[in-house]
């Protein structure tokens, strides 16, 4: 059973005083520190348009801060660590030309991958999200948890060291929701792998992560972190005890801080 | 997302009275639709038909009691003897206007397609020629013909014109389809550090895919009209031996029957090209794309 932070690994990343102001004036991020260690789940909790999205993409090297950094300390360059990032978009933006397998191909193929080598790994990563049977159906055939499913698969497929997920599970309806919830914590704990997520629902944040980081309203920033002290893996008797609830009140009353916070200029 | 919804919906749905006998219901409503499609085409085909059979009729009705002369206007077993006795002459004009028209038609693919890839590539490139291109594209053909004639030999003047009428929809689809790839899957790319070649070859060109085939289809019925034009700006120099160059020669014999019969080949042509296009696209298309794909069940 994993502890719910690990304290004495060196951070993975670490965001310093990152802001973004895009071409049109508006601050998405202002003064945004964020560390996150090897092997955590981090939750970015916070309001729609709060800047979650523009933080993740900031961390995955699709988007230049206007100012702060981002630093990798444990890797050579940022480029090296940029090039073991798994993300997953809030849709499952999926090849619509192409089957479930080509799709999960693709990170292999685009990283020159000859096929015959890609080929088991694909197949392995499929089953994992239990998807096997699929590798020759086309993403329209398929239901939206099925592709959401496929979306994962297809960022597992490099065996990032750091997933980042872009409410990924916001677009689904509730019973799909909960089970690729513990999908994600099974396959999490399994491949030992660090996990940012970022969700506008309490709920999924305090079920899924070892920590939450609560967001303000834009320009966004950390306002309150909270650790999720709760052994994995999680299950139904989880989301149901009383333990839950009270930490969902707790994070439900930080972001309720962090709304009400005025904004530093 | 919505069929997850649909299965949750279906197992708890005991509320609904039809639920008692699910399967044979759901079969006989399936059969039903089916029946009800299967009448849909039928009727989508023999309509047609009954309504050409009968204006036919009219015509052929019109000309033998009003005792039209077949050079004012030819009653149509009068064009279909014709279409019979000029077989030979009329198949050799179809066969050089169908070659015209989709040699017309590949240059127009490869050029629309390449011009738009050499734009997307290069923003200097498309400010510097996109102008140009749409000037091509508003001339007049019919006013550009006779140009070409004098500067070109008479088989590249018609097959330039092919190609001027043909390019711009698909140049301007593909553009259009060029541009219009899902944000994410270009961060995806980036993301894994694609090259240019790669986000181009493995993403660009196959979301395009379904504009670029609207481009074709528009552009065979058009270069088809681009070889008409040219062959009948061509006529009066009288060395072209296509389709069109028949109709304007008829017509200063005083031919009416094979103009006739000449024009019904050409539109017989039109809708080949526009079906076979078609099929094409839709075979290209049919496991992946909405526009190709069949009305749920």
């Amino acid at each position: 059973m994993r502890q719910a932070t690990a304290d004495h690994s060196a951070p993975l990343v670490v965001l310093r005083g990152v802001g973004k102001e895009f071409a049109n004036g508006v601050r998405a991020l202002q003064g945004l520190d964020l560390e996150v260690r090897r092997g955590e789940f981090v939750a970015l909790l916070g309001p729609s348009g709060c800047g979650k999205s523009t933080a993740l993409r900031i961390i995955a090297g699709l988007s230049v801060p206007s100012e702060g950094a981002v630093a990798w300390p444990q890797a050579a360059t940022p480029a090296a660590e940029e090039s073991r990032i798994g993300f997953v978009f809030q849709e499952p933006t999926l090849m619509p030309w192409a089957t479930v397998f080509e799709n999960v191909l693709l990170p292999l193929a685009l990283k020159g991958s000859a096929r015959s080598e890609s080929a088991p790994r694909v197949t392995a990563v499929l089953e994992r999200v239990g998807l096997r049977a699929f590798g020759g159906a086309y993403p329209r055939e398929l239901s939206g948890g099925m592709r959401m499913r496929v979306s994962i698969a297809r960022a597992l497929v490099t065996e990032p060291q750091l997933l980042l997920m872009d409410e990924p599970f916001a677009a689904l309806d509730e019973i799909t929701r909960f089970a690729l919830n513990d999908d994600l914590l099974r396959m999490w704990q399994a491949l030992r792998t660090t996990v940012i997520f970022v969700t506008h629902s309490v709920f999924e944040s305090v079920y899924l992560a070892s920590r939450v980081a609560v967001m303000t309203p834009r320009p966004g920033r950390v306002a309150s972190e909270l650790a999720i002290d709760r052994p994995y893996p999680r299950d139904r008797n989880f989301r149901t005890s009383s333990a839950y609830a009270q930490l969902c009140r707790h994070a439900s009353e930080a972001l309720a801080q962090a709304m009400a916070a005025t904004v530093v200029s | 997302m919505t069929s997850d919804r649909h299965s949750a919906v279906r197992s708890s749905g005991s509320a609904n009275p039809r639920a008692q006998y699910p399967h044979k219901t759901d079969a006989s409503v399936a059969r039903k639709q089916e029946s009800a499609l299967g009448r849909e085409r039928v009727l989508r085909v023999c309509l047609p038909v009954v309504v050409l059979l009968l204006g036919l009729a009219l015509w052929e009705l019109a000309v033998r009691v009003e005792g039209i002369p077949p050079y004012v206007l030819p009653a149509p077993s009068l064009v279909l003897r014709t279409l019979i006795a000029d077989r030979i002459l009329l198949a050799q004009s179809l066969l050089v206007t169908l070659i015209t028209t989709c040699e017309g038609f590949l240059l127009a693919a490869a050029g629309g397609v390449g011009l738009a890839v050499l734009f997307n590539q290069s923003r200097l490139v498309e400010y510097s020629f996109y102008p140009y291109a749409v000037v091509l594209q508003v001339t007049p053909i019919v006013a550009v013909a006779p140009l070409l004639l004098i500067y070109l030999p008479q088989r590249a003047a018609v097959l330039v014109c092919a190609w001027i009428v043909a390019f711009f929809p698909v140049l301007a689809n593909t553009t259009l389809g060029l541009n219009s790839v899902d944000r994410n899957l270009v961060d995806l790319f980036s993301l894994y550090r694609a090259s240019r070649g790669q986000v181009l070859w493995r993403l660009k060109l196959p979301s395009a895919l379904p504009y670029i085939l609207g481009g074709l289809r528009i552009a065979g019925g058009l270069s088809l009209i681009g070889a008409v034009v040219a062959e009948i700006a061509a006529g009066s120099a009288g060395a072209g031996s296509g389709l069109a160059y028949r109709i304007a020669e008829s017509g200063y014999r005083l031919n009416i029957p094979r103009m006739f019969a000449a024009l019904f080949l050409l539109s017989l042509a039109g809708i080949v090209i526009f079906y076979v296009l078609s099929l094409v696209s839709h075979l290209a298309l049919r496991r992946w794309h909405e526009s190709a794909l069949a009305a749920e069940q």
